[in-house]
C-alpha cells in the first residue's frame, strides 16, 4: 500500500479535492469546485476498489445498496425547497455519522485478524463520534424542520447525565482493548454515545443552531478521519481531516459573531431565558403597533389618520437609499420573494438597494444568502456586516424583515444582557426603520429591542409576507 | 509503525491545508461550503465499500450494506444540493 506509485496517486486525488475547495471564493468558481471535489471522491472510490476488489459474492448487494440510495438521495435533493436546506444538511450529516459507526463496528467485529491497539483506539473514536453525531444531527434536523420544539430542552440533571455518559463511554472504549470478541463493548459504546449525542443536541436550539450544525459537521469529519485510520486508508483520513477543519472554522466564526464561547453555547444552554411574560407581550402588541404613528403623524398634520403602512410607503417612496435586513423570520414567513419584489420595485424607481446580512442570521451559516439567491437577488448586492455597517448613517430606510437580535441596539448599549457585546447591524442609524416582524416580542435572546420605541421606527407587525404584499400594493 | 506515522502526517497536513483554504471562503458561500464538506465527510463510503472486499457473514453483510446506503445518501445528496444552491447565485 505504501509504494511510491500508490502514494503519488493518493496525493494527486487529495490535491484535486483541495483545489476544488480553494475555488470557493466566488459562486461561479464554487460550482466548478463542487464538481472537482465530487470527481476527487469518485476517483478515491475507484482507486480503493481497484486495489481491493470486491468479492463477487458480495458485489450484487453492495451495488444494489449504492444504486438505490443514490437514486433516493438524488431525488430528494433535486426537489427539496431551499428553506428546508438546514434540516436536510443536518439529516445528511447524521447519515454520514451512522455510516462511520457501522463501518467501524463491522470492521472490528468481522472475521478478519485481531485488530491492533491503534485500530482499536481509532475504532473507539469513530464509533462514539459516529453515534453521537448521528443522534445529535437527527435531533437538529427535527428541530430545524419544526417537527420538534426548536427551543432548548433541559432535563433534570442534564450536566450530570452528560458527565455520566462520557465516563461510561470511556469505560466501554477501554473494554475494546481486552482480548476476545469486542462486539459487545462496541455495541455498548455505540448506544451510550447515541444517548450522549441526543442529550448534547437537545439543549441547544433557536438562534444557536448555526453553532450546533457547524459543530456536528466537524464531528462527522473527525469520525470519517478515524474511520480512515481503522482501515488504514490515507484518502479517507485526508477527506475527514479537511471536513473537520471546515466545521471547526465555521463553528468559531459563528461563536465570534455572537460574542460567545463554544463552551457557553454548549453548556450554558440558552442564556437567561426569554421573559416568562411572553403572553402579556402578545396582548399588548396591538397597542404598540398602533402607538408609533403618533409622533410621526404630528409632523405631517395634513394626514392626521396616517397608519403605519402609509407612513412606511411614504418613507420608501422618498428613499434614495434602502438597506434590507433579512432574518430567520423572513424564512419562516416565506417572505423572500415579496422582500425582493419590493426592493426591485424601488430599484426601478431609482432607489439604491443593498442587503445587509448578519453572520448568524438564520439557522445555519450563510442561510440568508441562499434564500436571497433563490429569490434572484444579485449576489453583489449582499453585504456582510462589517462592510456595510458604516453606511446605515447615510441610509434613508432600513427595512427589517424578520430579524430582531441581530439589529438590537441593546447589544451595544446595555451591559449584562445575553447579547451584550455581540456585534449587530446598525439599523437604528438609518433615517427611518421599517420593521416587518411578526410581533414585538424579543428575539431568541429574550432581550427586548429598544429599536421599536425609537421615533424613527415604523412598526408593521404581522406576517411579513402579507405585510410586504400590502406595502407593494400601496406603492403601485 | 511507519503506517501510523504516514497516517499522522496525512491527518495533520490535510487539517492544516484545509484550515488555510477554508478560512478564505466568504460568508455568502458558507451554506454551500458546509453542504459540500458534508458530502466529503461521507467519504466513509470508501470504507463501507471496502468491507465487501472480505468475507462477511449475513448480519455483517446487512450492516455493511446499510453503511454503503447511508454514506451514498450523504455523498450524492450533498453534492447535488450544493450544485443546485450554487446555480442560484446569479449576477445580473
Amino acid at each position: 500500500m505504501n509504494n511510491a506509485a500508490n502514494i503519488a496517486v493518493d496525493i494527486a486525488i487529495i490535491l484535486v479535492l483541495i483545489a476544488g475547495i480553494s475555488r470557493f471564493r466566488t459562486p461561479a468558481g464554487a460550482r466548478f469546485g463542487n464538481a472537482m471535489a465530487a470527481l476527487a471522491l469518485l476517483f478515491a472510490v475507484a482507486v480503493a476498489l481497484y486495489r481491493n476488489p470486491m468479492l463477487s459474492s458480495n458485489a450484487t448487494l453492495a451495488a444494489f445498496a449504492l444504486a438505490a440510495s443514490s437514486l433516493a438521495a438524488w431525488r430528494v435533493s433535486a426537489k427539496i425547497n431551499m428553506t428546508r436546506i438546514p434540516s436536510l444538511v443536518a439529516f445528511q450529516n447524521g447519515a454520514g455519522g451512522l455510516a462511520a459507526l457501522l463501518v467501524a463496528i463491522v470492521e472490528m467485529s468481522g472475521a478478519g485478524p485481531a485488530p491492533g491497539a491503534v485500530a482499536s483506539a481509532a475504532a473507539a473514536v469513530s464509533v462514539s463520534l459516529g453515534a453521537a453525531t448521528f443522534s445529535g444531527s437527527m435531533i437538529a434536523s427535527l428541530k430545524l424542520s419544526g417537527k420538534i420544539r426548536q427551543t432548548p430542552t433541559v432535563v433534570p440533571g442534564h450536566n450530570i447525565a452528560l458527565l455520566f455518559l462520557s465516563a461510561a463511554c470511556a469505560a466501554a472504549a477501554a473494554l475494546l482493548f481486552a482480548p476476545g470478541d469486542p462486539t459487545s463493548a462496541l455495541v455498548s459504546l455505540a448506544f451510550l454515545s447515541l444517548a450522549f449525542g441526543a442529550l448534547f443536541s437537545i439543549r441547544i436550539g433557536g438562534a444557536d443552531m448555526p453553532v450546533l450544525i457547524s459543530f456536528l459537521n466537524a464531528a462527522t469529519g473527525m469520525a470519517a478521519a478515524f474511520c480512515g485510520i481503522v482501515i488504514q486508508n490515507r484518502l479517507l483520513i485526508a477527506c475527514g481531516a479537511v471536513v473537520a477543519s471546515s466545521g471547526f472554522i465555521l463553528t468559531m466564526v459563528m461563536c465570534r459573531a455572537m460574542n460567545r464561547s463554544l463552551m457557553n453555547i454548549i453548556v450554558g444552554g440558552k442564556a437567561p431565558a426569554r421573559p416568562p411574560a411572553s403572553s402579556p407581550a402578545t396582548a399588548s402588541s396591538p397597542e404598540l403597533t398602533a402607538a408609533p404613528p403618533a409622533p410621526v403623524a404630528a409632523s405631517q398634520p395634513e394626514q392626521p389618520a396616517a397608519d403605519p403602512l402609509s407612513l412606511a410607503a411614504d418613507a420608501l417612496r422618498a428613499a434614495k437609499k434602502l438597506i434590507v435586513i433579512p432574518g430567520y423570520g423572513m424564512a419562516i414567513a416565506q417572505a423572500q420573494s415579496e422582500t425582493v419584489a419590493l426592493a426591485g420595485m424601488l430599484e426601478q424607481a431609482g432607489t439604491e438597494v443593498k442587503y445587509a446580512v448578519h453572520p448568524v442570521a438564520g439557522r445555519m451559516p450563510g442561510h440568508m444568502h441562499v434564500l436571497l439567491a433563490e429569490a434572484d437577488v444579485d449576489y453583489d448586492k449582499l453585504f456582510e456586516m462589517d462592510d456595510i455597517n458604516a453606511e446605515f448613517a447615510e441610509t434613508d430606510v432600513a427595512l427589517i424583515v424578520g430579524a430582531c437580535d441581530v439589529v438590537n441596539p441593546a447589544a451595544k448599549e446595555k451591559e449584562g444582557t445575553p447579547i451584550s457585546g455581540m456585534p449587530v447591524l446598525n439599523a437604528g442609524d438609518a433615517r427611518s426603520v421599517i420593521v416587518c416582524n411578526f410581533d414585538d416580542k424579543p428575539g431568541y435572546s429574550g432581550v427586548p429591542n429598544p429599536l421599536y420605541e425609537r421615533p424613527n421606527a415604523i412598526l408593521l407587525f404581522g406576517d411579513a409576507k402579507a405585510t410586504l404584499a400590502s406595502l407593494i400594493a400601496k406603492l403601485k | 509503525m511507519s503506517d501510523l506515522l504516514v497516517m499522522l502526517v496525512v491527518f495533520t497536513a490535510s487539517s492544516a491545508i484545509g484550515y488555510v483554504m477554508i478560512s478564505k471562503v466568504p460568508q455568502r458561500l458558507h451554506t454551500p461550503l458546509m453542504s459540500m464538506t458534508n458530502a466529503i465527510s461521507a467519504s466513509t463510503i470508501i470504507a463501507a465499500l471496502l468491507l465487501f472486499s472480505s468475507k462477511l457473514d449475513s448480519p455483517h453483510k446487512v450492516l455493511a450494506a446499510a453503511a454503503v446506503a447511508l454514506a451514498a445518501f450523504n455523498v450524492i445528496g450533498g453534492f447535488t444540493v450544493t450544485g443546485r444552491m450554487l446555480k442560484m447565485f446569479k449576477k445580473q
